[in-house]
C-alpha cells in the first residue's frame, strides 16, 4: 500500500485558521450558533476550531455537542461489518439554531444525510450548514456539497483518505493510502 | 476489546451468552437509552424488518416494552395473544409460529408458560427467537436489565453481593440473574423458605439461606421476587401473613442493614407481600429504573441480533 502526504502539517494549520474566520464572518459571535462534530473523526475537528476560535479570536461559550449517526446509516445489514455506534452527546438545543455540521472527510455523502435526519431527533434547526476539511470530489452519491471546505482532493474509488490529527507528538497531517 | 457481533443467532437464554455478547448488549443498550431520552425517540434502522410478539402467556411490562423497543427501532411490528387465538382451536405450537413467519415476519418474541419453548421453536423454525420468558426456565432479558441496571448504580459487579429474595423455585427470573451475575463475576446469595429453593442450586455457584435480615447486611444489592401462585396448586408456606413476616421486605428489618442496599423488583409487585410500599417507593429502590432501562436494552437485543439477519437479495 502506498501512502502518500496531501497537507502538511503547516498548511494544515492554515486551513483550520481559514476555516475559524470563515465561520466568524457568517456567524460572528455564534450566540445562535451550534457547532456539531460527527462522530468518530468529526470531533477532532470540532474540538480543534473551538479552541483556535477561543485561542485566537476570544470568542467563549460556544454551543457544540458530537453526534452519532449510526442508527440513522442507510446500510444497515447491508456492510460487510456491524455498524458499532459511538457515544452522542447533544446537550444543547438546536430548535431554531444555525447548526454546522463538522466532519473531516466529506465523501459519499451518505453520513451526511444520515445526520440531516438525525439532527431532526433533536429540534429542528433554522439552518444547517456543512463545514469539511477535505473534500473527495466526484465520488458523491448523493447531491450534498460543503458550505466550508478545507481543500478538494481527487481519489480514485477505494483509496483511503485519512487525516491524523495531532496525538503524542505526531504531525496534524492529511495521507492517501492507494490502492 | 469488545467483539461488535453476538456469538448468538437467537436470545434463547443467558446460559447460551458469552461475557462478551454481555458486554455488547450493555453498551449498545447505553447507546438506545440516550436516544430514547430524546425528544424524538426513534431511530429508522429496523424499518424492513418486521416482528411478531407472541405472548402465550399475560404480561404488561415485558410485552409493552418489547413493542415500544421494536417501534422505537421502526420495525413493523404484530401481536398474538393466546386468548381469542387458533390454538383453542387445537393448532400446534409449531403450526401456529409457521403460520405467522410465513407472513414474512423476521424475528419472534415468544413468551409461553413451558420451559424450554424458545429452544423447542428456534430448533423447528427457520426464524430469529427472542425468548421472552419460557415458563419457570429463563426471562433473558430481565435478567439482561436487571444487571445493567446494576452496573449503573455500583459500576463493575466483579466482587458485588447482589441477594435474590423470595419464590426462587418458580422464577426464571431468577435463574437468568444467577446465570448472568456468575458470568460477570458477583457474589451471589438466595434468600427463600427451604421449599421455595431448588434442590442442589448450589451447583449452579450460589449460596443459599433463609435469613433475610443477615443476607441484606451482607448484600450491596436486592433483588426482591413475587410469590408466582399461577403456577402451582401446593401450598409452599402456611400463609402470605407469615411469608411476610420472615422474608417480606419491611422497614424494621431494612433498618437493621445500616448501609445502603439498592432494592431491584422485577415487577409485579404484591404490595405488603414480598416489600412493603415505604420501600418500595423509596429512593433506595430502582424499580422504575429498571423499567426504562428494560426498553433500552431490547433495542439493544433485536438490533443486535437483526444485525445478523441475511439480507434479502436485490438481484431479480
Amino acid at each position: 500500500m502506498v501512502r502518500k502526504t496531501l497537507l502538511s502539517q503547516q498548511k494544515f494549520e492554515t486551513i483550520l485558521n481559514r476555516l475559524a474566520c470563515q465561520l466568524i464572518e457568517k456567524h460572528k459571535d455564534f450566540q445562535n450558533t451550534v457547532l456539531i462534530g460527527l462522530q468518530p473523526r468529526g470531533i477532532y475537528l470540532l474540538n480543534r476550531l473551538i479552541s483556535i476560535l477561543e485561542e485566537s479570536y476570544g470568542i467563549k461559550n460556544i454551543s457544540h455537542g458530537k453526534l452519532d449517526v449510526t442508527f440513522f446509516r442507510d446500510d444497515f445489514r447491508r456492510a460487510e461489518t456491524i455498524l458499532s455506534p459511538k457515544s452522542t452527546k447533544m446537550d444543547v438545543i438546536v430548535e431554531n439554531k444555525l447548526v454546522v455540521l463538522i466532519d473531516d472527510v466529506l465523501y459519499t455523502g451518505r453520513s451526511i444525510r444520515a445526520a440531516l435526519t438525525a439532527i431532526d431527533s433533536f429540534g429542528r434547526p433554522n439552518e444547517i450548514e456543512l463545514l469539511v476539511l477535505i473534500d473527495r470530489r466526484f465520488s458523491r452519491h448523493l447531491p450534498i456539497q460543503p458550505d466550508y471546505l478545507g481543500t478538494q482532493i481527487d481519489a480514485i474509488q477505494g483509496d483511503k483518505v485519512k487525516v491524523q490529527w495531532n496525538k503524542n507528538g505526531i504531525e496534524n497531517i492529511v495521507y492517501i493510502e492507494e490502492k | 476489546m469488545t467483539r461488535n457481533k453476538l456469538s448468538v443467532d437467537h436470545l434463547l437464554g443467558i446460559k447460551y451468552l458469552t461475557e462478551n455478547d454481555l458486554n455488547l448488549i450493555f453498551q449498545t443498550a447505553s447507546h438506545f437509552k440516550e436516544i430514547i431520552n430524546r425528544p424524538i425517540k426513534k431511530v429508522p434502522s429496523l424499518r424492513d424488518i418486521t416482528i411478531a410478539n407472541l405472548f402465550f402467556e399475560n404480561s404488561t411490562r415485558t410485552k409493552l416494552s418489547f413493542e415500544l423497543a421494536e417501534k422505537r427501532l421502526s420495525a413493523d411490528v404484530i401481536n398474538f395473544s393466546y386468548s381469542g387465538s387458533s390454538i383453542s382451536k387445537g393448532e400446534n405450537l409449531i403450526d401456529t409460529i409457521s403460520n405467522i413467519i410465513a407472513m414474512k415476519v423476521d424475528i419472534i418474541v415468544l413468551r409461553h408458560p413451558s420451559p424450554g419453548s424458545a429452544l423447542f421453536v428456534s430448533k423447528n423454525i427457520n426464524s430469529c427467537i427472542i425468548n421472552a420468558g419460557d415458563g419457570t426456565h429463563e426471562h433473558p432479558s430481565q435478567g439482561l436489565l436487571d444487571a445493567y441496571s446494576l452496573i449503573e448504580k455500583l459500576g463493575n459487579l466483579k466482587g458485588k453481593k447482589i441477594a435474590i429474595v423470595g419464590d426462587v423455585l418458580h422464577s426464571r427470573v431468577a435463574l437468568s440473574n444467577v446465570f448472568l451475575l456468575n458470568t460477570l463475576g458477583a457474589e451471589i446469595k438466595l434468600c427463600a423458605p427451604k421449599s421455595l429453593l431448588p434442590k442442589d442450586i448450589e451447583s449452579l455457584g450460589v449460596t443459599a439461606t433463609d435469613d433475610l435480615v443477615n443476607t441484606l447486611k451482607w448484600c450491596d444489592a436486592v433483588n426482591m421476587l413475587r410469590i408466582q401462585n399461577e403456577r402451582t396448586d401446593v401450598k409452599f408456606f402456611p400463609s402470605n401473613r407469615e411469608y411476610s413476616k420472615l422474608f417480606g421486605l419491611d422497614r424494621e428489618k431494612f433498618n437493621k442493614v445500616k448501609k445502603d442496599v439498592l432494592i431491584l423488583h422485577p415487577g409485579p409487585i404484591n404490595r405488603g407481600v414480598e416489600i412493603t410500599s415505604d420501600l418500595a417507593d423509596s429512593e433506595n429502590a430502582i424499580i422504575l429504573n429498571q423499567v426504562e432501562n428494560g426498553v433500552a436494552i431490547r433495542m439493544a437485543i433485536i438490533y443486535l441480533l437483526a444485525s445478523k439477519l441475511k439480507m434479502i437479495d436485490y438481484d431479480y
